[in-house]
């Protein structure tokens, strides 16, 4: 990046089954907390991050319609969508259209409406990640695909279902003690094991839910900084894509996207898994918060189950993971959930984040994986 | 899926016809214009054989809408190399194993809602002995 850029400010709306609001004022509330918190009322550009609009709620020309909601017109406005980590990637144009000079002050919301579509149009607008012609159309769902991975993966390194815990009660935890997130109770093994099947081997308990919610963060470039600002550098934002079908991949377990959006950020920092002190992974499955540690170097190939301890990936670990409850407890607004990771992060590297703060982070790893590894957008953020 | 795109995928979806480099000759499914092999834009129509073994495979709690229960799906890996995701038909669930032999066999994958046309495409299944099959 040419110029360095700071997030000032973040916003995020509590995640949940919002019936009383729509796109609008989701989207709206976000931005409004960000401004307010980074002292800021009016910016240069806007990125919606967001993978549903159009499919679940009909609604495209989604920017110009949150631009409109938040008091923002006639601001630079678009939406960006790169499936599940379309909030990852509205903070990837954000920060690129201040690293470049085109914009001072530039804003990201990652918003989405899952409560707007009832029976199968959430489940089918989900399935459009994935390949139309040779996976959706063939009736492969979201967790039909995941479940493939997972089952291959208990193959090849002869682990058990229960073995997958680990993460979900984690993240369970951790959303416990977020009052934005949407299950506010922990789990144990026990209710892991009794957790019903969705697509064997994935149980309920294994998958990030169906929800609202919206999150945004104000980027800026160093001339915009004030004292009253608690600036959280993005030392490092990228992005890379792999086979939007599972099969074309040379090996499936390997999600290449993750890795090379990591290793992207690492050398460009000249850091690396050892020097980041919390994780934010894209836990929409347990499979894929498994594959996220391996892909980016935190664990061994064949090894995360075996990492994913509490002494470990707990807020006191060496790599706490889903610090605010994760895709899977704090909840899985699409296209949204890559602008909460950066917002949470964000929050953790500014020491305001609670009951939930990891003790003396400095340096944060948020990672956005859309599509069961097609796409993947990963930040690394520092003070 | 609506008619046009299905006409469109009726190569693929009957025949298994996936693309050969003539480059390189990596053999790729889905079709692609690109080889993923070396890049090159020389591509010719090369239909897959038919048979593979089941590289993972899930059995979803419920069938999305237009499929029927119960709902097997696979990955299949062909014996000329691609993997393939489709349904495994003809079989329990139980009796799925990872590197099972499936051969393809063409059966119905969707309805259009009760008045709709009929999709019909690949799906896998045991090998049936030749002169058993059905």
């Amino acid at each position: 990046m040419r110029d360095d850029v700071f997030i000032l400010g973040v916003g995020r709306t509590p995640v949940g089954e919002h019936w009383h609001l729509g796109l609008r004022e989701l989207a709206a509330a976000a931005i409004f907390e960000a401004l307010d918190d980074a002292g800021i009322e009016s910016v240069d550009a806007l990125y919606v991050g967001n993978m549903l609009s159009g499919g679940v709620n009909g609604q495209e020309n989604l920017a110009t319609l949150v631009a409109d909601a938040a008091g923002l017109l006639p601001v630079e406005a678009y939406k960006v969508e790169a499936a599940c980590a379309s909030g990852g990637a509205a903070v990837r144009a954000a920060t690129l259209a201040v690293a470049s000079g085109a914009a001072r002050v530039a804003l990201a919301v990652g918003v989405e409406k899952m409560t707007d579509g009832v029976g199968e149009t959430v489940a089918e607008g989900l399935a459009t990640a994935a390949d139309q012609d040779f996976e959706a159309s063939h009736g492969f769902s979201f967790a039909g695909l995941s479940a493939l991975l997972m089952r291959r993966y208990m193959h090849e390194t002869g682990a058990a279902r229960d073995d997958f815990a680990a993460f979900s009660i984690n993240s369970h935890r951790n959303a416990a003690a977020n009052g934005r997130a949407m299950f506010r109770e922990a789990i144990d093994r026990d209710d892991f094991r009794r957790s019903p099947m969705v697509a064997s081997p994935i149980c309920v308990l294994d998958a990030a839910p169906i929800c609202d919610g919206a999150a945004a963060v104000v980027v800026a470039s160093r001339e915009v900084l004030r004292s009253h600002h608690r600036p959280v550098r993005i030392a490092a934002s990228a992005v890379a894509t792999d086979t939007i079908d599972l099969g074309s991949r040379a090996d499936i377990l390997h999600l290449r996207s993750a890795a090379v959006s990591a290793e992207r950020c690492f050398r460009h920092t000249g850091f690396g898994p050892d020097d980041v002190d919390l994780f934010e992974a894209h836990d929409a499955f347990t499979i894929i918060a498994a594959l996220s540690l391996e892909a980016c170097g935190f664990a061994p190939r064949g090894e995360a189950l075996r990492f994913a301890t509490e002494e470990r990936i707990g807020l006191a670990g060496d790599l706490p993971m889903s610090t605010f409850g994760g895709l899977k407890g704090r909840g899985h607004p699409v296209g949204a959930s890559g602008t909460y990771q950066v917002a949470e992060a964000t929050l953790q590297l500014r020491g305001e984040a609670g009951p939930n703060q990891v003790a003396g982070a400095r340096r944060a790893l948020a990672q956005s994986v859309g599509g069961h590894g097609s796409v993947a957008v990963t930040h690394l953020l520092e003070v | 899926m609506d008619l046009p795109r299905y006409h469109r995928l009726r190569g693929a979806y009957y025949r298994l016809e996936g693309r050969r480099c003539t480059g390189c000759g990596a053999v790729a499914f889905p079709p692609r214009p690109a080889c993923r092999g070396c890049g090159g834009r020389e591509l010719e129509v090369h239909a897959l054989a038919p048979r593979g073994r089941v590289h993972s495979f899930t059995e979803m709690a419920t069938a999305p809408r237009g499929f029927d229960p119960p709902h097997l799906m696979a990955l299949v890996e062909l014996e000329d190399g691609p993997i393939i995701a489709a349904q495994l038909t003809d079989i329990d669930p139980e009796d799925i194993a990872i590197g099972m032999e499936v051969e393809m066999v063409t059966r119905r994958i969707q309805e259009k809602g009760p008045h709709g046309y009929l999709v019909y495409g690949y799906k896998f299944r045991p090998p049936v002995p030749r002169g058993e099959a059905s």
